[in-house]
């Protein structure tokens, strides 16, 4: 029997089991295909018409695309706070949200590739960055560093699920010889994508709104937040609406993780804010016109000033174990906490990084309707990839989906 | 990019400056199928019959392998990555030479000339990697795809930097009155897009007294100059000796001649714009749209570095005027001024103006303290 036939035969039950389910799955996932199209032909028209659709320009020149990549490789990277403490310390209560956790992180590396790549000028030259065939300007650009580090993680969160499903599959247990090497290095790995991702940006000395030792750590911080508050989300919709069993304790503890990360990333904002307010110099322009607009351009205020209030409400309430023990509260401190951090790590993180500009020239940034459209296409591409990866593990682990090719061959 | 640095930069054994003559691929041995005339041999498609076409399709799609028998054909080959690459874009060429042969009834030899350059050019190596004969080969095919499309000829160099030649740049913040005849003249020698007026110079209008405040300058003014009460001063790219676009380019699209340039390859950029985000003076400028320039209005005079007509989605500068400079002129910038403010010249020539300037005025450089060793002064009479 070989292993390739094992895999065509999961292939087919989880296309099976993918197409099927009830009418409100079927919504679900039609509505999902329907916002994938609008955002493909919002693609199409930037492509031939160039990035000029967007609202980008030569004064700032990154924008929504590269906000959702930079908050999405934070996402991605949260999965190692269930890796973590289920493969290398064995905390059982941990074990049904693994393998949720890392679909979440596949689904989210693909996101940040797709975005990438839609902010690329010239998407048709994109070999020129394979290494071998093209020129990768290894180590000197920390893009390329990204490039290696999105890939290597999204490869082990491929590989380590698909491992123990596999072996699920067929009935047996996985070796833990043969994933726990491969889960342990994701556990650096996953520290490996933010950090490098924040020193894209800290790395650069003509933006001193990057240019901040603090940054790396900050990504860190948050992103250990909202991406255990996203599963928290997901976990509790999956076991409302499927049969898979999540226990009160499993939330509870990614509860814990949720709550940590976020105390120690609003101790390092009062530490951002207390450096750029305190004794205000040159650098702190873009804090200024971020916080409370500069020379009358304030495009951000109501973005920072929603992300703020709910940043700090929802580490607040986290804080006390009463309120968070219930999961009315959680669930909506949840919520606000990723929708305060997808603000300030996106739209709040890479914007003011361009305002004011190196002359200091202020020119603000509105993304268009194509570039919104192109965002919501990929998030739901994100979604749609994150439902088909899911049913098909929460199939297997439920003993639905099984090889039955075994008897035939006896 | 410079080898006395400042600081240490990991380098993992890597030479920065590649032997010239290989591409893309690192590999100096035969072609990867991006060098055009020389790099691999396929057959003239337009001048062929059905016959030859055959065979020269089975030669360049498995050429000496044809004494062996089937799947020994295909798999038991040597063959390294770069032949693979070449093999693999010769077949395709000929599958979509055949496909556009027999599909097309009207199409002329020159529209497959142009597709056949076309194609080439979008699968040549990097031009910082390519030898003096793969530059003119690339050049040349330019050139042609400009004569098939537009009728017209065009000149255009790969004129490598001379040796003893470091280019250097001073402003004289005194002389100059914001005329902005700098600006048109760029625009124009540059081949710059016209629908999005793209400007390579900024002039900063400042008040008088308040010292080098750019955050209360005008850099887009629409009224007489000299305005009462304010001095002008220009800002451009300023050729780093220490350049960050450099460093971050993933690619090494945009890297630093060794005449002092910082150039960009047009056709490698991925325009991802990392580079302009690095760049503390304002310096890159890239291209949102298809750029277009009146026909009339195209210089005809271009450089593969330079002023050569670029594409939607990649970045470009100021390169000095590289089509000018490298021929022992000015850059258009510095002719154009009617008041002198702009210096230029060799900075290793000992009796060149710039460094008399250098040598006698007060110069400073701008933002001195990010490390970057700009080649560009201002000074005061």
């Amino acid at each position: 029997m070989s292993v390739f036939k094992v895999f065509g035969s999961l292939v087919k039950d989880s296309l099976a089991t993918i197409t099927r389910g009830s009418l409100r799955y079927h919504i679900w996932m039609g509505a999902l295909t329907f916002v994938m199209l609008v955002g493909m032909y919002c693609y199409s028209i930037q492509l031939s018409e160039g990035l000029s659709v967007t609202g980008m320009s030569d004064r700032v020149s990154w924008g929504l695309y590269i906000s959702n990549f930079t908050f999405l490789v934070g996402v991605a990277a949260a999965a190692v706070m269930l890796v973590m403490p289920t493969y290398v310390l064995h905390d059982v209560d941990f074990k049904q949200a693994v393998l949720i956790g890392e679909g979440l992180a596949v689904a989210a590396l693909i996101m940040c590739l797709a975005f990438v790549v839609a902010d690329m000028g010239g998407p048709s030259v994109l070999w020129h960055m394979i290494p071998g065939i093209g020129v990768f300007n290894f180590p000197n650009s920390m893009l390329t560093w990204d490039v290696i580090v999105l890939n290597g993680y999204l490869f082990l969160n491929i590989t380590i699920p698909l491992y123990i499903l596999f072996r699920h599959y067929q009935g047996k247990e996985a070796k833990s010889s043969v994933y726990v090497p491969g889960a342990i290095l994701s556990v650096f790995w996953a520290v490996g994508i933010h950090l490098v991702t924040a020193f894209l940006y800290q790395g650069l000395q003509a933006r001193p709104f990057w240019n901040n030792a603090l940054l790396g750590p900050r990504f860190l911080a948050s992103a250990f937040a909202a991406g255990p508050a996203l599963i928290i989300l997901v976990l509790a919709i999956i076991r409302n609406f499927t049969a898979f069993k999540v226990q009160d304790r499993t939330l509870r503890k990614i509860a814990m993780v949720v709550t940590v990360a976020a105390q120690i990333n609003l101790i390092m904002l009062i530490s951002e804010l207390f450096k750029e307010f305190y004794a205000p110099t040159h650098h702190s322009e873009s804090a200024y016109y971020l916080f409370f607009g500069l020379h009358g351009k304030d495009a951000l205020l109501p973005w920072i000033w929603t992300a703020i209030p709910l940043n700090v409400l929802a580490t607040v309430l986290l804080t006390f174990h009463k309120l968070r023990n219930n999961f009315k509260v959680l669930f909506f401190c949840c919520f606000i906490l990723f929708i305060a951090i997808w603000i300030e790590k996106g739209f709040g993180l890479i914007v003011p990084g361009f305002i004011p500009g190196p002359y200091g020239k202020i020119v603000e940034y509105t993304p268009t309707r194509i570039e919104i459209g192109v965002t919501l296409g990929i998030w739901a591409m994100g979604a749609f990839i994150f439902t088909i990866l899911a049913k098909t593990a929460i199939g297997i682990e439920l003993g639905e989906l099984r090889y039955k090719g075994k008897s035939k061959n006896v | 990019m410079s080898t006395n640095k400042k600081w240490y930069s990991l380098n993992f054994g890597r030479n920065n400056e590649k032997p010239s003559g290989a591409c893309g691929c690192g590999k100096t041995s035969g072609g990867c199928g991006s060098h055009g005339a020389k790099g691999h041999q396929e057959p003239d498609v337009n001048q062929m019959t059905d016959q030859e076409f055959a065979e020269a399709a089975i030669n360049a799609s498995i050429g000496e392998e044809t004494k062996k028998d089937g799947f020994d054909q295909v798999f038991d080959v040597k063959m390294d990555r770069r032949t693979a690459f070449k093999k693999l874009t010769a077949s395709l060429l000929i599958g979509a030479g055949a496909v556009s042969t027999s599909c097309s009834v009207i199409s002329g030899d020159d529209s497959k000339e142009k597709a056949q350059i076309d194609w080439e050019e979008q699968f040549k190596g990097n031009y910082k990697l390519m030898s003096d004969d793969e530059k003119s080969a690339t050049v040349d095919r330019l050139m042609r795809s400009y004569e098939l499309r537009t009728g017209k000829n065009l000149s255009m160099s790969s004129k490598n930097a001379e040796e003893d030649v470091l280019f250097g740049y001073a402003f004289n913040i005194s002389k100059c009155q914001g005329y902005m005849d700098c600006v048109n003249a760029c625009v124009e020698e540059n081949n710059q897009d016209r629908n999005s007026e793209m400007q390579y110079i900024r002039i900063h209008e400042m008040k008088d007294g308040q010292g080098f405040n750019f955050n209360e300058a005008d850099d887009n003014y629409y009224h007489e100059v000299p305005a009462e009460g304010h001095f002008y001063m220009g800002t451009q790219c300023f050729h780093c000796d220490n350049p960050p676009c450099v460093e971050v380019c993933p690619v090494q699209a945009t890297w630093r001649e060794a005449d002092g340039l910082v150039v960009v390859d047009y056709d490698w950029c991925v325009g991802c714009r990392y580079c302009m985000a690095a760049c503390p003076y304002d310096g890159r400028r890239f291209n949102w749209s298809k750029p277009e320039v009146p026909e009339e209005e195209v210089n005809h005079n271009q450089h593969y570095l330079g002023n050569r007509m670029r594409k939607k989605g990649v970045m470009e500068k100021c390169t000095f005027c590289v089509q000018r400079s490298r021929t022992g002129k000015n850059p258009a910038c510095v002719e154009a001024c009617p008041t002198g403010a702009r210096v230029f010249g060799n900075l290793l020539d000992p009796k060149s103006t710039i460094r008399w300037v250098l040598e006698n005025k007060k110069v400073f450089r701008l933002k001195e303290d990010l490390g970057t060793e700009p080649k560009f002064w201002y000074f005061m009479d």
